[in-house]
């Protein structure tokens, strides 16, 4: 995509919006260029466009009609949740009508005993386990996002979540989906039943980012409710330390339900905003939490408080009550904001490397940071080697700005010469879209553009997304000026 | 595509755009993560980014940057904002969202008077608003016939009849929501001393509505507060809290109530000011900031208004802190809390009046959900 041919609105034909009004009726969608502006980015607000027409479905049928009528008129489409998302996946690169599915709120059935629930996909993830609250079941993926982001979203994006360690991400907890496929056609895949025949459409879909068409249905796995919790918090006197003790419990055999690592600077954030009463001296702690059977859970957490105190931890506190556990894990997932209380701007990575690895890239970091200048904080799910690493700046400053596009580059480059990744769990949408070509050969490269194009034949559905296309695409062309100001993972 | 976060267009010749005079920082404070968006009840209720915290804030800050003309549209977006400050709750990154939309509609009024069609100057901002509302004894007075018709059970044949349609809309709407008005008791007396050993010196604020419609919960919060050996002072010079002068752009007004009442209050001498609306509560202790905002420079007042809302206490909040003495008195129902928005986002007073209830025997409260989402009222 090129700076000329994004700025010019696309000319959306009047029998076009005549046709969209018919289907879902004036109330139905936004065309006003003054109401279509703060739908031009999501989270991720380097790279902005606003799309010509913004369409407020609240069926199937709806968006079958809506897409079906994009066809007929060559306009490309793009679905939108929440807007959560912190890679520019609802980007509508080139215009064109965006889907939102926030008015597909319903959810549809909840059935216990064979432990699913359907859902639309504009159900905030949070009201789904809200509305479970009491049954003994909950929906495991929990997004530091979820009091906002949608179902849809996540199933898009196969969202992770601290505890995704032990639970795993949102692939795991999807049974099966109702889509409005590019072309128009209504198509279900997978089942509340487990096991389906056929190829496994439901993994392959989850994580599709929008190229596979619009999901309007999804069918999400109940977990039961673990019987115990305990919630541990050690102190390091080094980041080395803490680290070192993630392999340790993970290498004896225990899997904890989350294991989240805050460096000095995020502790000293979040004693400014919440005063748990963290340790401001200490170089890392480690937030620990088993789940299981009431029998279980406290063998488990002796066997880890044992570990903490071999590689080194000063201290090993517990949480005692259900509100003290509560405040510890409403420190973690607004550990973002409380970063924006210290420092006007700043940008979160999201980068993967093999568990073993992660002394590495913390020394790697912190090189980074001296090297450039910056100061870098870490808070992450340190289980599952996912970090994210803050780099904090003001973004009037120029120069600085320059310094942190680099820096995160560096990292990000770094995590694939160590054997991981460049997301962990944000997805490509159009900010890493040029990091696919080092992730994957060509050949890879090729098998994945044969996969959308098996769903996706035209060029109208999520354009220019996930995969870069031969010459221009993307961010290529976008001079980037400003990191993105990620809030929330 | 624009690639740049911070470009700034302000239009060269013309007025400053609609709140220019606000502290820009408060919207880098911003980061539009969208954490804020499903708690909104407008929001919930549309679906549309346009309605919710993050979408109005980029639309303030797209005036205020010359992107785009506060159009209608833009303001009928900004203007269905209820104002209820959920979104400050829900916000990770602190943004104070009352203190972007506040002084944007102020300045979006400002900007109308200037222009020649201001916005409160009509009859209703005028003779109801301003010259009704904020007196609670023109208020008695003005529903007096109100009560006699209720009493009556006219006020139920008036409407079967359609004569309430005579009305002008915004009245018709007005005698909608009234309550049922039901004996409010005499005026509290300036002086109500503590029942049992003295442990705190406290007033009382009644404000003009409330005490005109609900002066029955004045007597008895007073009598709680008696019982739990406070001394109340009802001083008898205290104004409005300004809320409804300053939620509607007419904030000298608001200050001059903020200055009655501060120096009001400190000739009494308390230990607290006790206030039990949560709408005025929120007004009073925001006076700080309010003074800062339209007298930057006078640093005495704003010290002296900072002074006044540090001592401003919900009547939760001060019981939570005091600690009650339980009540013996049993109340035998089952009951839902709904907690009022500027008890709960703009106060953070959550759990003080849940505790409360929790002490009165008998009294079983059921969580509900969406306890924490505005009813609508906006308020009003």
């Amino acid at each position: 995509m090129t700076t000329a041919t994004a700025s010019l609105p696309l000319q959306m034909p009047a029998p076009f919006l005549d046709g969209l009004r018919l289907i879902l009726g004036e109330a139905g969608l936004l065309a006003d260029p003054d109401e279509l502006l703060v739908y031009e980015c999501d989270g991720f607000t380097i790279a902005k466009n606003a799309p010509d027409v913004v369409v407020f479905p609240t069926t199937t049928e709806q968006v079958a009609a809506i897409v079906k009528l994009c066809n007929q008129y060559q306009i490309p489409f793009v679905p939108r949740g929440a807007g959560t998302s912190l890679a520019g996946g609802c980007l509508p690169v080139g215009g064109g009508v965006m889907i939102t599915l926030t008015r597909m709120r319903k959810i549809v059935e909840v059935n216990l005993r064979d432990r699913y629930a359907i859902v639309e996909p504009g159900v905030v993830n949070v009201h789904l386990t809200n509305h479970l609250k009491g049954t003994g079941y909950h929906y495991a993926p929990d997004p530091s996002s979820q009091g906002a982001c949608t179902i849809g979203g996540n199933f898009a994006t196969n969202s992770g979540g601290p505890h995704t360690l032990k639970y795993g991400v949102t692939v795991n907890h999807v049974l099966g989906a109702e889509m409005v496929m590019p072309d128009g056609a209504i198509v279900e895949i997978g089942g509340p039943v487990e096991d389906s025949p056929g190829y496994d459409l439901t993994g392959l879909f989850v994580g599709h980012e929008g190229t596979f068409g619009i999901c309007t249905k999804v069918i999400v796995r109940l977990t039961r409710d673990p019987a115990a919790y305990r919630t541990m918090l050690g102190v390091f006197n080094s980041v080395q330390d803490a680290t070192q003790t993630i392999s340790n419990i993970i290498g004896a055999g225990i899997v904890p339900a989350a294991l989240e690592l805050m460096d000095q600077g995020i502790i000293e954030a979040l004693e400014a905003a919440f005063h748990f009463g963290f340790p401001l001296d200490a170089a890392a702690v480690l937030l620990i939490e088993v789940d299981g059977l009431e029998v279980a859970v406290d063998e488990e957490a002796r066997k880890i408080i044992d570990i903490c105190r071999e590689t080194g931890a000063r201290e090993v506190r517990s949480a005692n009550t259900a509100k003290e556990r509560l405040l510890l894990w409403k420190c973690r997932k607004q550990a973002f904001g409380a970063i924006g209380r210290l420092s006007p701007s700043y940008c979160t990575q999201d980068g993967v490397v093999p568990r073993t690895k992660l002394p590495e890239i913390l020394d790697f970091i912190t090189a980074v940071g001296e090297r450039h200048g910056l100061r870098i904080v870490n808070v992450f799910h340190a289980g599952d080697g996912n970090i994210h690493p803050i780099l904090l700046f003001d973004e009037r400053n120029a120069e600085q700005v320059k310094r942190v596009l680099i820096a995160s580059d560096e990292i990000l480059n770094k995590c694939i010469d160590l054997g991981g990744s460049v997301t962990g769990e944000h997805g490509i949408g159009v900010e890493k879209i040029n990091f696919m070509s080092k992730l994957f050969a060509p050949h890879d490269l090729a098998v994945m553009a044969k996969v959308r194009a098996a769903f996706n034949t035209g060029q109208l559905c999520s354009p220019q997304k996930m995969l870069p296309t031969a010459g221009a695409c993307g961010m290529e062309h976008i001079e980037r000026k400003a990191p993105g100001r990620h809030a929330a993972m | 595509m624009t690639s740049n976060t911070t470009d700034v267009t302000h239009p060269a010749a013309g007025p400053p755009p609609v709140g220019s005079e606000i502290d820009y920082e408060k919207f880098l404070s911003c980061v539009h993560c969208g954490l804020c968006t499903a708690a909104c009840p407008t929001y919930l209720e549309t679906g549309d980014e346009n309605n919710s915290p993050r979408g109005r804030i980029y639309l303030m800050r797209s005036v205020v940057d010359g992107r785009q003309q506060l159009s209608p549209k833009v303001a009928s977006h900004l203007d269905l904002c209820l104002d209820c400050r959920a979104c400050e709750t829900a916000c990770p990154s602190g943004v104070q969202y009352g203190r972007l939309i506040e002084p944007f509609r102020a300045s979006q009024r400002q900007a109308a008077a200037k222009a020649g069609k201001p916005a409160n100057t009509d009859w209703f901002h005028r003779f109801i608003l301003y010259g009704l509302f904020p007196f609670a004894s023109r208020m008695r007075w003005a529903l007096a016939p109100m009560k006699l018709l209720q009493q009556l059970g006219l006020d139920r044949l008036l409407d079967s009849l359609g004569l309430t349609r005579l009305l002008p809309e915004r009245l018709q709407r007005m005698q909608r929501l009234l309550p049922r008005l039901v004996p409010g008791g005499p005026a509290l007396p300036e002086f109500l001393p503590a029942i049992g050993p003295k442990r705190a010196r406290v007033a009382l604020f009644t404000g003009c509505v409330a005490d005109a419609v609900f002066r029955h919960t004045h007597w008895a919060s007073a009598r709680v507060l008696q019982h739990n050996g406070c001394d109340v002072i009802i001083p008898r010079e205290q104004a409005c809290c300004g809320a409804i002068h300053y939620h509607s752009g007419a904030d000298r007004p608001a200050l001059d109530l903020a200055r009655t009442n501060a120096s009001v209050f400190d000739a009494a001498e308390v230990d607290a000011v006790i206030v039990n609306v949560a709408g005025c509560g929120a007004m009073l202790k925001d006076y700080g900031h309010i003074a800062h905002e339209l007298e930057p420079q006078n640093r005495h007042l704003h010290e002296r208004l900072n002074r006044f809302a540090g001592k401003m206490k919900d009547i939760s909040e001060f019981l939570g802190q005091l600690g009650i003495i339980p009540p013996t008195g049993k109340i035998p129902l089952r009951a839902v809390y709904q907690d009022a928005c500027h008890l709960n986002h703009a106060q953070k007073i959550r759990e003080q009046p849940r505790d409360l209830l929790a002490q009165i025997p008998g009294l079983e409260v059921i969580p509900i959900a969406e306890a924490d989402i505005c009813c609508g009222a906006a308020g009003s």
